[in-house]
Formats: C-alpha cells, sequence, structure tokens
C-alpha cells in the first residue's frame, strides 16, 4: 500500500503526477528530453535510452521502472527487440555495440555510486566511438533513474504485475512519449 | 578534470546545464517548484529553509561537496545561521540538531530515500505523521532526497569542477534566495570573478 493516498490502481509513477502535477511536469519533460531527444552530438537512440534507464532501474531493484522502461525499449527495437532481454540478462554476452556497452559500465557506476567513475571508463567509451553528448546523456539518464526509482519505491506505489500491462504502457511511451495524463477537474 | 568538455569557470551543475540546457530548464524547474514554490502553498508544512537542510542533508550522505556547500549555504542563509553551525549539527547528527521533531522525523525517511526507495518503512511514516507531517511533506520529503540522489550524481558522474572559497556559496547563496534557480550565474561576484 501507498505511503501517502494516491488513486486507486494507477501504477507507479503515474499516480505520483497526477498527485503532485506541479513536479510531474518538470519530471516528465526531463525525461522527454533525455529518453526522446538527447544531445545534438548524439548517437544514442531512443531504444538504447530506454535500455539504459531499463538497466540502472533494474540495479535500483525497481520493477515498475524497469519493466515498463523495457517495455518501451522492445517496442522502440522493433525486430530487434530480444537485445533488451539479453542485456538486462547479462550485458556482457549480449548482442549489443561495444560502444553500448562501454556506455552501460559508464551507468552502472554512476547507480553504484558516482564518484567511482573513472577517467578509464570514459575513455573507453571514447574509444569505443561515443560523443560528448553521449557521456552526457548516459550520466544524467542513470542519474535520473536513481531519482525516478527512488521515487517510486520511496512512496511504495501500486507495481502491476501482469506483463501485458507493461506491453501497452510501452507502446504508449514508444508512440507518445512522456506526457501528463490529463487530470481530471 | 570533468570527463567531458564544459564551459570553463562555471561551478558544479552549471557546467552541464551550461552544456545541455534542454536538459538543465526541467533539472532547474524541479528543483524550484521543490525547494521554494512548494514551500509557499497553504498546505506546506515545510519552509524554503527546511526543504534545502534536506536537499543538504542527503547531499552529504552522497558525499558531494558542490551540492553539499551550496545548499547548506542556502539552508544557512533562510535559518539565520550565520556561522554554518546548524547545518554542520544537522548533517553530523540530525537526531540532536536544534531543530523540529517533525524535520527530525523526514531527515530519517530522506536518509533511507538517500540509500534506496524501499528503505522507507511504514513506521517511519506513522513516525513523522506522529509528528505533524502530512502527505505533502512526505510526498516533498521523499521527492527532494530523490531528486537529490540525481544532482549528486550529475555532478560527481561527471567529474565536475567545484570551488572551495566559502564566500562564493555565500554570495551565491543570497542571489538563490532572491532570484531561485534559475540559468543566469550569480555565482562570481565581480571582485573575485
Amino acid at each position: 500500500m501507498p505511503h501517502i493516498t494516491l488513486s486507486d490502481g494507477v501504477p507507479g509513477i503515474r499516480s505520483l503526477v497526477m498527485y503532485r502535477p506541479e513536479t510531474g511536469q518538470p519530471l516528465y519533460d526531463l525525461a522527454q528530453a533525455l529518453l526522446r531527444a538527447g544531445s545534438p552530438d548524439s548517437t544514442l537512440n531512443d531504444a538504447d535510452r530506454e535500455l539504459i534507464a531499463a538497466f540502472v532501474s533494474k540495479q535500483n531493484q525497481t520493477d515498475f521502472c524497469m519493466n515498463s522502461h523495457a517495455a518501451a525499449s522492445r517496442y522502440l527495437y522493433a525486430d530487434q527487440r530480444d537485445v533488451v532481454d539479453q542485456t538486462l540478462d547479462d550485458v556482457d554476452t549480449a548482442p549489443i555495440s561495444a560502444k553500448l556497452k562501454a556506455l552501460l559500465a559508464i551507468a552502472g557506476h554512476v547507480q553504484a555510486d558516482a564518484r567511482t567513475v573513472s577517467d578509464e571508463l570514459v575513455a573507453a567509451a571514447r574509444t569505443e566511438g561515443a560523443s560528448e553528448g553521449d557521456i552526457h546523456d548516459t550520466v544524467l539518464i542513470a542519474a535520473s533513474f536513481c531519482m525516478y526509482n527512488r521515487y517510486v519505491d520511496g512512496l511504495a506505489t501500486f507495481t502491476p504485475t501482469d506483463p501485458a500491462a507493461y506491453e501497452a504502457m510501452g507502446e504508449r511511451m514508444g508512440t507518445v512519449g512522456y506526457q501528463l495524463p490529463k487530470v481530471k477537474a | 578534470m570533468p570527463h567531458i568538455e564544459l564551459p570553463a569557470g562555471l561551478p558544479g551543475i552549471r557546467g552541464p546545464m551550461a552544456f545541455s540546457p534542454e536538459t538543465a530548464r526541467p533539472l532547474n524547474d524541479l528543483v524550484n517548484v521543490l525547494l521554494r514554490t512548494n514551500a509557499q502553498r497553504p498546505e506546506s508544512g515545510l519552509t524554503e529553509g527546511e526543504r534545502e537542510l534536506i536537499a543538504t542533508y542527503v547531499s552529504s550522505r552522497n558525499d558531494c561537496f558542490f551540492c553539499q556547500t551550496i545548499h547548506g549555504a542556502v539552508a544557512s542563509h533562510h535559518l539565520g545561521d550565520d556561522d554554518w553551525s546548524l547545518v554542520k549539527s544537522v548533517k553530523s547528527d540530525p537526531e540532536q540538531a536544534n531543530i523540529s521533531s517533525k524535520l527530525k522525523a523526514l531527515l530519517v525517511i530522506a536518509g533511507s530515500v538517500q540509500q534506496g526507495g524501499k528503505y522507507v518503512t511504514p513506521e517511519q511514516i506513522e513516525v513523522a505523521r506522529a509528528e505533524g507531517a502530512t502527505d505533502h511533506d512526505i510526498h516533498d520529503t521523499v521527492l527532494i532526497a530523490a531528486a537529490f540522489c540525481m544532482y549528486n550524481r550529475y555532478v560527481d558522474g561527471l567529474a565536475t569542477w567545484a570551488p572551495e572559497n566559502p564566500d562564493l556559496y555565500r554570495y551565491r547563496a543570497v542571489k538563490v534566495a532572491e532570484y531561485g534557480y534559475t540559468h543566469e550565474d550569480h555565482y562570481m561576484p565581480p571582485k573575485l570573478r
């Protein structure tokens, strides 16, 4: 049960942004800017960005965010959708680029302790072709999911268990993006 | 040295914000609502100074020098803590600090959020409620703590530069209290620039 009174049956962060739209707006604007636009020189596509979000959410053990962003990533990778679960299962053996693996390593360090992002980790990502914007966006995606995950778990929001619920969310996230739900007056 | 090429001379989060204005806007909007605008709402049980203390406490637990110093300076400015002794005591031992029992209970929740959202227990929430915390106070405490787990990581994950001179933070704190968290830079007083 959530720690504060939220709309019944509304899952995860959706229940929170409906409760407080004035903080919900910048939270969704940030997700839209990071997961759908990104830095001008970035080489990451939307599916890659969603995968970084799902990866960090998995490390934080926030099932709602992991499942919904994994679903969005699967939807966006389309016929390559299997890479999402392969990556979440084992980054080392997953059929993704060496560049994305190097960026996921940086994301993992940001999640655990951002002070441990070393020059070597960043140099390794550059060697594999990561741009300045890729490194910036990876660090901020990982950092922001350390916020979203804590927000969702810290207030004990409702987490659906039916995979079909996440598939529908993933499609909405992949098509509509991050727009604040309309709140009935 | 920062991990990516940032505009020179901008302290802490201001460097990456200048690098990426599209994300800087919602990042500034969020901190303004949480630390400033929400304090003015009729249902708010937390002042701007108390909100800054929560931000400072979490940043201290994340060992982020820049964030704990600037938000500590802003908290001290709001709370009349000229020698920064109150902020120091909140960072080192909030239970013994000269703050309300409600704020102490909310700082326990913030400390749990800093470790991970699942560390917040129903008992911690009950204690805060017994001390007078409302849903709004609990919500804002959790989101302030969560947001600083982001800001701190953004600042440290890119290895940004932070000035050491406390006067710069005092100067900036006065400007923040006056103008809020904006894109403009009020860090460097003309004589120190």
